[in-house]
């Protein structure tokens, strides 16, 4: 009986507690509204406007005419839309391979409290500060095969024409855009490191684990999906790597780091070929969206699962 | 091809955006069409870089003192930037009253567009000022039968320059012909001077030799042909055989080592000219001033040699024929309010050639597009330089307005994306005419 009289008490409450979390989340719902209203003005709407100007003919400044699916077919059976798609995938797949290691060991090493680390960690973190088109017109002067940093310093190997031969533009874009972005991949595994507890490296130790062994069979696992968000970041973010080619190169020599971003802007802005630049827009969403998924998906079923269980 | 004398950073286009940005809402804001409500008065947009900045401003300052209730607003952009910028302001009809611009194919756009004002009628009325320039420079500003611009500023053919000082101590003469060109080219290479400097990252750079090549080849029609769109008109012969002896200078490494890393905006194909590292260079009459300021003295001591470009064997162009930019040209927007139009008329009749200016334009060394400054030439410091540039302007049968500018945007970068690749030799030159035929029309 005393069970019953409890029980009764108890159900009133949730019933109250669940009302109490309604209206919160009422309260809650509200409070998205501006976040909403933004990602409506700034996303959705421009994202609805160039799915329609795909579907048109515009040179930018007259009137714009109906074109039907003209434009999808005219740039689908162009082989520089080919081109500039292999190398997006080109540059994002190279720029993971590079970066990916080289920002996870620096991310490793600058998370330790020693103070010389700290001092280099500054260091490294300094290209994280400057803008993609200082960093590309400071590469610019250094690498100009006559008055660049081969004449400055008598080194003459150093003077190649590195902007004008389509395989060394291409590796130099590469190369720029690991140099710049490879900070501010070190600081987000720095941070993935710093939040695995002592206790799991202390435990390793007494069993006998090297430091290797527990660099895989701790810090590796552990930073699972540090390493999933900077994949992301950097396989998406390489769609958008346009400031930086732009100035850097401009897409050539030819079209040979004329990749999709720049593709666009190109046909948009300078050939005046809004409708096209518009189908290449919307093929880049549909590829960034993709892509973003399909890195959530590897994250995997378990994500909700801790590694920490017990700690 | 762009302007004279601005150095153009691409790279501003995108380290300026964003203050762009800013500049676009309060200029429009404050002085665009629409805003600025009653009063007279007109904005203006123009190129920055010396010294036709300081040039402009003294001009608009005189100006504005001289008409208070007509003042000029002036706002100064890089150039590249500004071929973008003005583009997007006047497609979202947020463009200043006074349009600065090339002539030719972009104006064309606007014109067809109704974006800027019919001037035909307004030159009527003042013939005076219509019989001021030389007569060829409202080719470019005329679509239509129509005139839509105000040509200005000064004519600027591109010449053939040369390092006097190298070619003595080769004992060789400049080149007449293409045969010369390219024994001057082994003569250069085995004393380890480069025959060219050449910025071809810039690509308009590059095609300024494609320019003289088909008229010395073929003559001036084959590029009327390509202009008015007829079909397969880049097919022509003189084309193929343009595009072949361009690719045979470069395999005989007639352009300096690592060009197409090289950028016209830095200005390095100039100092590798004035510095002895190359022996000869195509470039804009503009370069002569900039080299004058930036070569230390090279301009000055006269080692700086200048001839037309070469004739080519059997060439059906007349030798005196030349390419380049007639003149600049400013335009009215046709969305300014009356009194802006009639304050931007005031200020082009009576602000923008005025003899200040024509005098500070033959100081840096350029030709003015007004009649009657022969004796100012002769006056000046520079006068071997710009009489040969005022002569060339005067008595060339045929000046073909640069490709880039007298095509349709469209067109233009197409083009500029396909000498690219002729010049690495990644398509021969008939892929390119075919490529280009594509193009035609649009």
């Amino acid at each position: 009986m005393s069970n019953a009289v409890s029980t009764a008490p108890r159900a009133a409450a949730r019933v109250s507690d669940s009302k109490q979390t309604d209206q919160r989340k009422a309260a809650l719902a509200w409070l998205t509204v501006p976040a909403l209203f933004f990602f409506l003005v700034f996303a959705v709407i421009p994202l609805a406007g160039v799915l329609i100007l795909s579907f048109t003919s515009w040179d930018g400044i007259g009137a714009i005419g109906a074109a039907g699916l003209d434009n999808w077919f005219s740039v689908l059976a162009d082989p520089g839309l080919y081109n500039a798609l292999g190398l997006t995938f080109l540059i994002m797949i190279v720029s993971w391979l590079v970066q990916t290691p080289i920002s996870l060991l620096l991310g490793v090493f600058t998370a330790g409290s020693q103070r010389y680390r700290a001092a280099l960690a500054v260091l490294y973190f300094l290209p994280l500060l400057l803008s993609s088109a200082a960093v590309a017109i400071a590469f610019k002067a250094l690498l100009d095969p006559n008055f660049g940093l081969a004449t400055g310093l008598g080194l003459p190997f150093l003077a190649q024409d590195w902007l004008g031969v389509p395989q060394l533009a291409l590796g130099l874009v590469i190369f720029v855009i690991a140099w710049q972005f490879v900070p501010f991949h070190t600081l987000i595994y720095q941070g993935g490191v710093r939040q695995i507890p002592k206790s799991l490296y202390e435990a390793a130790q007494i069993d006998g684990a090297g430091t290797i062994k527990q660099f895989f069979h701790i810090t590796l696992p552990q930073l699972k999906y540090t390493i999933i968000t900077s994949s992301t970041l950097m396989v998406v973010g390489s769609l958008t790597y346009f400031d930086l080619i732009f100035v850097l190169t401009g897409g050539g020599p030819g079209n040979s780091t004329r990749i999709l971003a720049l593709d666009m802007y190109l046909r948009g802005f300078r050939a005046n070929l809004m409708g096209p630049a518009s189908v290449i827009a919307v093929i880049l969403v549909i590829i960034g969206l993709a892509l973003a998924l399909f890195l959530q998906r590897l994250g995997g079923k378990d994500k909700q699962g801790s590694q920490l269980e017990g700690l | 091809m762009k302007q004279p004398q601005t150095s153009r950073r691409s790279f501003l286009a995108l380290a300026a955006l964003t203050p762009f940005a800013v500049a676009a809402t309060t200029a429009c804001g404050t002085s665009g069409p629409g805003a600025s409500s009653g009063g007279g008065g007109a904005s203006m947009w123009y190129l920055s870089g010396e010294p036709n900045q300081t040039t402009m401003q003294k001009a608009v300052d005189a100006f504005n003192s001289a008409n208070s209730s007509d003042k000029i607003s002036v706002t100064y952009f890089q150039n590249d930037a500004y071929k973008t910028k003005i583009k997007t302001a006047l497609g979202a009809n947020q463009a200043p009253t006074i349009i600065y611009g090339w002539g030719g194919g972009g104006l064309k756009t606007y014109a067809e567009a109704n974006q800027v004002e019919d001037l035909t009628g307004w030159f009527e009325q003042n013939p005076d000022l219509k019989k001021k320039f030389f007569p060829s420079v409202f080719g470019a500003a005329t679509v239509n039968g129509k005139i839509y611009a105000l040509p200005n500023q000064y004519v600027a053919p591109i010449v053939l320059f040369y390092n006097k000082e190298l070619f003595q101590k080769a004992g060789v003469q400049p080149p007449n012909t293409w045969d010369d060109v390219m024994s001057l080219v082994k003569t250069f290479n085995n004393m380890g001077v480069a025959p060219f400097s050449l910025g071809g990252q810039s690509r308009w750079t590059s095609m300024m030799w494609l320019e003289y090549l088909l008229d010395r080849i073929g003559g001036p029609d084959v590029f009327k042909a390509i202009f008015e769109g007829k079909p397969n008109a880049w097919s022509d012969p003189a084309v193929i055989e343009t595009g072949t002896k361009i690719q045979e200078l470069v395999s005989a490494d007639g352009f300096i080592k690592g060009f197409s890393s090289i950028t016209a905006d830095s200005q390095a194909d100039q100092a590798l000219l004035f510095s002895g590292k190359a022996a000869m260079m195509l470039h804009g009459s503009w370069t002569y001033g900039a080299m004058k300021k930036a070569g230390q003295n090279f301009v000055q001591s006269g080692k700086l040699g200048f001839v037309p470009f070469p004739t080519v064997a059997d060439g059906k162009g007349d030798p005196k024929n030349g390419v380049g930019n007639p003149a600049a040209y400013m335009s009215i927007s046709s969305k300014a309010s009356d009194k802006e139009k009639e304050s931007a008329k005031k200020f082009f009749k009576d602000g923008i050639l005025t003899d200040t200016v024509i005098n500070a334009y033959i100081n840096s060394g350029s030709v003015p597009i007004v009649n009657g400054i022969e004796d100012k030439l002769d006056k000046s410091e520079d006068k071997e330089f710009l009489n040969f540039v005022y002569n060339m302007a005067k008595n060339a049968p045929s000046f073909q307005q640069s490709w880039d500018q007298a095509l349709s945007p469209t067109a233009a970068e197409a083009l500029l994306n396909n000498i690219d690749q002729l010049f690495l030799k990644s398509i021969t030159p008939q892929q390119f005419a075919e490529n280009m035929n594509g193009t035609l029309g649009k």
